[in-house]
């Protein structure tokens, strides 16, 4: 036993994928002990704030101020306003307003936004343009407002007494926080999802419900499957023929139908994660009983379980010893897709309706759920769905790397 | 052989039939066998004609379809765990192919441990455990230091099936059944096993049933022979009569199959087909 263990954490293949699945399981444990957020808090007042750095602009006005007088702090600034479209944008309303197109360079800001500053009027509506549009050139003109202009931003309070403003602080342009001073400053790295909730922290917790909910159906599904296998394959007659009978029923009744409608009977209340988790186990279980039993057919007339038997050990003993390690492989391989798809079956429950209550905890196919209902996907909001499939597709990665390293531990002949 | 023969095993239409219906296969047909103590018996026939299948049978490994198997005389009673471990401990075997007959994942010491704590229990110390097993292994001409800690499938053929006799030496059971022990080694190897199964036998002085698909080697080893056709004994008696003068068609096809039969047997030019 020790000797095998070594052997398994000798293989490549293995140890790559147990890395992989610790690195993610110790994400899951160590995760909440740092950021202490609950994982279903909404934070954003909206959706799917993209991923970055947020910094408090209350703190950020109140915290101390350096004078950095950088060289293209202004083009910078107009860079991030005027951008190339806009330009053009620009350049377009102009033209059609009537100013001959040899007049403008998009590339001369100054007099690019004289010329607009000169010509536009919201009040304007030009043929053929939409309402849409109309808002549109609102907002661009709005935001070119006073972006040459070199004054400061002035800070008013209310005061409380005469109701007037008065006059707190200016601005410069050239005025910076250091951004360790700014009280306030999150870190969204996923950004958030469609209710406003922080994406990495919710993945997390998900990643971790999911991983129950497919090892424990995963567990109970290969512990069924392979205990009914084992018994039909090797004992055989009035056994087998009855373990057969209820494999066949469970075999013509589909189980995802099987699977919903249990659910379903179940109700909405009592479906916590690891009742889904227990009810998915028990429907599936099927093909483990199935694959596991042919293995054991054509191994118990071999020469060596009859060895076995020659010499004096029980059925129980060869059961263990001389079937079981020969099957090991192909029941971790079991096991595996009974995990990944178990964590599937939810998602597919959840879509339905019929998941976990969504109230409580968030599971990987929940996420996807409400990234696919919200959109999205359409929208090119990638960070609410994307990070779901990135570690879905590594659970089972990891886990299929483990065992084709575990098949050459236990197959010693595959082993060079 | 003249000594008083005493019955061990006999089997009394012995009938297997694998599969129902269209895919019915008689494979072992009312078969009447018996088999003294001490004689070294041949059961011979070509590929197909049911010897493992009469082997099993006899090893209480498959049941009979049909049919009675007697043992010292008695009717053999192997209805429960117990007593099929009292019957093992009295009849051996020693399969076909060596390359599937030990578990892969258990090492040497663990076949030949198991021997041990069949045929005395738990009782023995580590020491003296491992005394037996290097006895035993040198019977065979294995290292024993070489063969701990190695597993099965490290070995080549003919160590694996030396390995079985060493098993058997530490067994020392009344009755051994051999399926054909050489048919997948080389001549050379062939010849050692032989000799150190007569070797066995002189020493512990068994039953020895030899399964083989040559009569010539039948003719060399046994004093009793069976040829097997189809699941069926077709002619059965003493060694030389039944090869020197056969009476059935099929036993002239597999006497003329060997053709040095009536030369001096040299183990160290034999040609196997
Ligand atoms: N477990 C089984 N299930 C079904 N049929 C079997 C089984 N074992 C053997 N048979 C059939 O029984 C017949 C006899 O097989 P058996 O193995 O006894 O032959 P054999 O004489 O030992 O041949 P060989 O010399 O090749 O070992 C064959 O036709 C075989 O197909
Ligand atoms: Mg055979």
């Amino acid at each position: 036993m020790k000797t095998a263990l070594q052997q398994v954490f000798h293989s490549r293949k293995f140890v790559t994928g147990f890395a992989i699945f610790m690195a993610i399981l110790l994400t899951v444990f160590l995760y909440p002990l740092i950021i202490q957020d609950e994982p279903l808090a909404i934070l954003g007042q909206g959706n799917f704030f993209p991923p970055g750095i947020y910094v408090n602009i209350y703190d950020s006005i109140h915290s101390k101020s350096y004078v950095l007088n950088l060289k293209d702090a202004a083009s910078k600034r107009i860079g991030k306003i005027l951008t190339d479209q806009s330009r053009q944008d620009i350049k377009e309303w102009l033209v059609s307003y009537g100013v001959p197109e040899d007049q403008i360079d998009i590339n001369d800001t100054e007099s690019l936004l004289s010329q607009w500053e000169e010509n536009y009027d919201s009040s304007i509506s030009l043929p053929g343009m939409t309402f849409a549009k109309q808002r549109y050139f609102q907002r661009l003109d709005e935001s070119v407002n006073g972006l040459l202009s070199s004054e400061g931003v002035v800070i008013s309070e209310v005061n409380q007494e005469t109701g007037n403003l008065d006059q707190t602080n200016t601005i410069d342009q050239s005025e910076y926080v250091h951004i360790n001073e700014v009280a306030n400053v999150r870190i969204l790295p996923l950004g958030t999802d469609n209710f406003g909730r922080d994406v990495l922290t919710e993945l997390v917790k998900a990643t971790g419900v999911s991983l129950k909910i497919g090892l424990i159906a995963g567990v109970v599904a290969t512990l069924i499957g392979l205990t009914l296998g084992l018994l039909s394959g090797y004992v055989g007659g009035l056994v087998d023929d009855i373990i057969m009978f209820v494999t066949n029923l469970f075999t013509v009744i589909p189980s995802f139908v099987l699977l919903i409608l249990i659910s379903f009977s179940i109700g909405q209340d009592n479906r916590g994660a690891t009742t889904i988790a227990v009810v998915i186990g028990l429907t599936s279980w099927v093909w483990t009983a199935r694959a596991v039993r042919s293995q054991v057919i054509s191994l118990r007339n071999r020469d060596h379980v009859n060895l076995s038997k020659l010499s004096g050990h029980s059925t129980a003993h060869i059961i263990l010893n001389d079937i079981l390690p020969y099957i090991a492989s192909y029941v971790v391989m079991a096991l595996i897709l009974q995990v990944s798809s178990a964590i599937l079956s939810e998602a597919s429950l959840s879509i339905l309706g019929l998941g976990p209550r969504t109230t409580e905890v968030p599971t990987l196919g929940l996420m996807m759920n409400w990234a696919m209902i919200y959109q999205a996907h359409i929208l090119g909001k990638w960070w609410a769905y994307f990070p779901v499939i990135v570690v879905i597709a590594l659970i089972t990665f990891s886990m299929n790397l483990m065992n084709t390293g575990l098949d050459q531990v236990f197959n010693p002949t595959l082993r060079d | 052989m003249a000594e008083e023969k005493k019955p061990c095993l006999c089997g009394s239409g012995l009938t297997k039939i694998y599969g129902t219906g269209v895919q019915k296969n008689v494979a072992v047909d009312h078969v009447d066998f018996d088999c003294c103590q001490n004689e070294v018996i041949s059961i011979v026939g070509e590929s197909g004609s049911g010897k493992t299948t009469l082997a099993k049978m006899l090893l209480g490994l498959t049941k009979p379809t049909e049919g009675e198997i007697y043992f010292q005389g008695k009717k053999r009673d192997i209805s429960n765990m117990k007593k099929k471990k009292e019957y093992w401990k009295r009849i051996q075997a020693i399969f076909q192919d060596p390359y599937s007959s030990f578990n892969t994942f258990n090492k040497i010491d663990a076949v030949l441990l198991d021997c041990i704590a069949m045929r005395n229990g738990k009782k023995y110390t580590r020491a003296k455990k491992i005394e037996i097993m290097e006895e035993a292994c040198c019977f065979v001409n294995l290292e024993f230091d070489e063969l701990t800690n190695k597993y099965p499938f490290e070995l080549s053929g003919g160590q694996m099936q030396r390995l079985m006799i060493a098993r058997v030496f530490i067994l020392k059971p009344e009755i051994l059944i051999a399926d054909e022990p050489t048919s997948m080694i080389d001549a050379c190897s062939r010849a050692t096993i032989l000799e150190m199964l007569m070797k066995l036998r002189k020493e512990i002085g068994m039953t020895i049933i030899f399964i083989t698909h040559d009569i010539g080697l039948a003719y060399y080893i046994s004093d009793t022979v069976f040829i097997m056709e189809r699941g069926k004994i077709v002619e059965s008696g003493p060694a030389e009569q039944v090869i020197l003068h056969p009476k059935e068609e099929y036993t002239r096809r597999l006497i003329s199959d060997v053709p040095k039969i009536h030369e001096e047997w040299d183990l160290s030019s034999v040609k196997y087909g």
